[in-house]
């Protein structure tokens, strides 16, 4: 080995550094054919899926029954648990990391609130849903206590984990710390030095929300719920093993066609998939053209 | 706080308003508003804590006390299932960091024009949530003429490559960021004149000092790929999750024992993560396992 890259570099090679051998490109192979192999290919796969009838002709009916039934409830249903919890928890996550930022909590709040948050935005799925149903479930710790010593019986006012609204406090659970995570940046770039000089030139703290904080804020919040709605959307085993898959999510829905055509129709299941491709795109797109402006302050 | 030394009149202004030492007049408001901070803080840090309580709680409650954690000791899935998905992560690693190593260093150095391409392709994965991506995996290699979810090893094959895709997005990032900071052009330069080949430069040179942003890709990696379940699950594979789902049916405490473990498997990866990372931003992934 030592040999051959001595004579390499020996006076036999040609002379400018750099320019030595021609072979660099082997090194952007391996990246090109696993991306290609196992993303592109399978991803086309879907696509073209999508686009063929039951008799492998070209049709848009796929498409169109994506917006009957089962599947547009789960489309709604969706959309709305991401919804929710995206605007629950960018509101809360915000004001959250406020508090340890710029809230006058002792300095080592911020540091555990982060570290705790990274491990909390990565607690997720299986283990997730458990410690929810072991907290809020039928026999959970919580609802015992609540119960027992506070005589509110939650179950039997009707709720239940298995329910949306269950769902939402759970996803609430990976979504608040990933605010947390994303907008704490955006918080450190709001300067002191305006908010001296909004009160030197009489604002209150109100005024100063309004014209000053909430402005330069507004897309970096808007741009990490976006981020939190795709979170939630694209989240599967949560919901799997919260509701054993009865309610319709789109994740759920892709589950059970992918273990048995349950939609009677392989090229319905593929449109089913390129819908959420679609929708999360659309975030994305969305998320860096607002990720770009708020970067003009937040410097 | 008085950071703004107030030796002027404006520094003793904007003290007194920050509820400094300067007016004792003006506390009160400061004070109010930070006892809505703490609520806040309690608030937050009381939803945090109470499922991992309940868990704990819940575990307690297997008789004779702590049977559920002990009778994990006794458990061979457990073992088998952590080590079989703790081999997975650490080959994901491996194959990530090789694959994308040399492509962010290529495209740094000589081929800038791929840089939108290859940015594109290793931000999909934020499109493309695993459960499509496992849909699409399947529905292409559960058939000629690559075959591979007819062997187990093949199934184990495409989860890593799966797992390796899912790491592009970040891994990606902290790799060229890393490079970002150092002036490879002259480390090439340097080691060419010093008679290395590429092979030598970017193992030798190269890879120690990407060394912290790498780790802690790793670490990343690895607390996703022990949690993940979704892509598992349909490629049949005994992963860590899977045991956890299945050993409720059986054994409930031990379940929750276990789902706290778990809890404490990537807050020991984030806390290495931590460690390392002074300074450097903490890695948020998006759309990982959830």
């Amino acid at each position: 080995m030592t040999d051959t890259a001595v004579r390499i570099g020996g006076p036999g090679a040609p002379a400018r550094p750099g320019r030595r051998i021609g072979f660099g490109w082997i090194g952007l192979v391996p990246f090109f054919v696993v991306a290609t192999m196992f993303l592109l290919i399978p991803a086309s796969y879907l696509i073209v899926g999508s686009f063929l009838g039951p008799d492998g002709e070209l049709t848009l009916q796929n498409y169109q029954d994506l917006t009957k039934g089962v599947l547009i409830q789960g489309y709604l249903t969706s959309i709305e648990i991401s919804l929710v919890t995206a605007v629950a928890a960018g509101i809360f996550g915000f004001l959250l990391a406020y508090a340890v930022i710029s809230g006058g909590l002792p300095r080592p709040f911020r540091s555990v609130l982060m570290t705790f948050s990274g491990v909390a935005s990565n607690f997720a799925g299986i283990p997730l849903a458990l410690a929810f149903i072991f907290t809020i479930g039928r026999t959970g710790l919580v609802t015992f206590i609540l119960r027992d010593m506070l005589g509110v019986d939650v179950y039997g006012a009707g709720f239940t984990i298995y329910s949306k609204i269950g769902l939402e406090i759970v996803y609430f659970y990976f979504q608040l710390p990933l605010m947390i995570l994303i907008i704490a940046p955006a918080i450190d770039g709001l300067k002191k030095e305006w908010r001296e000089a909004s009160e030197n030139m009489g604002a209150s703290t109100a005024q100063f929300w309004r014209y000053v904080a909430l402005p330069v804020l507004m897309p970096s919040l808007l741009g990490a719920m976006i981020l939190l709605f795709g979170n939630a959307f694209g989240a599967q085993a949560t919901a799997y093993q919260l509701t054993g898959g009865f309610i319709n999510l789109v994740p759920i829905l892709i589950g059970s066609q992918l273990t048995g055509d349950v939609l009677h129709n392989v090229g319905l299941g593929y449109a089913l998939a390129m819908g959420m491709v679609a929708i999360l795109a659309v975030t994305l797109v969305a998320y860096s053209v607002l990720q770009r402006r708020s970067e003009r302050w937040l410097r | 706080m008085t950071q703004g030394g107030g030796t002027n009149r404006l520094g003793q202004g904007i003290e007194a308003m920050q509820g400094g030492a300067a007016g004792p007049g003006v506390r009160s408001r400061p004070n109010a508003g930070r006892l809505v901070w703490w609520l806040v803080f309690i608030v937050g840090a009381t939803y945090f804590f109470l499922p991992l309580i309940g868990t704990f709680a819940f575990s307690l409650r297997a008789q004779p006390p702590l049977a559920a954690y002990t009778g994990i000791l006794d458990d061979a899935k457990f073992f088998a299932n952590l080590t079989y998905s703790f081999v997975i992560g650490i080959i994901t690693i491996i194959v990530s960091v090789s694959i994308l190593v040399p492509t962010a260093f290529w495209v740094r150095l000589r081929y800038p024009r791929l840089r939108p391409i290859v940015e594109f392709i290793t931000l999909l994965p934020f499109v493309v949530p695993p459960i499509v991506l496992v849909f699409g995996l399947i529905n292409t290699y559960s058939r000629p003429p690559l075959p591979f979810t007819h062997t187990d090893l093949g199934s184990s094959a495409l989860l890593v490559f799966g797992y390796v895709i899912l790491s592009f997005p970040y891994m990606y990032r902290a790799v060229d960021t890393g490079l970002r900071s150092m002036d490879i052009r002259s480390l090439t330069e340097a080691s060419q004149s010093l008679g290395a080949g590429w092979g030598r430069i970017i193992i030798q040179v190269i890879l120690p000092n990407l060394r912290v942003a790498l780790l802690s890709g790793a670490f990343l990696t690895l607390a996703i790929v022990v949690g993940e379940f979704t892509m598992a699950t349909f490629l049949a594979r005994p992963v860590f999750a899977v045991y956890l789902r299945d050993v409720g049916d059986v054994k409930p405490y031990q379940q929750a024992a276990v789902a706290l473990i778990s809890f404490g498997l990537t807050w020991i990866a984030m806390g290495l993560i931590s460690i390392l990372g002074r300074g450097s931003r903490s890695r948020v992934a998006v759309v990982g396992a959830r």
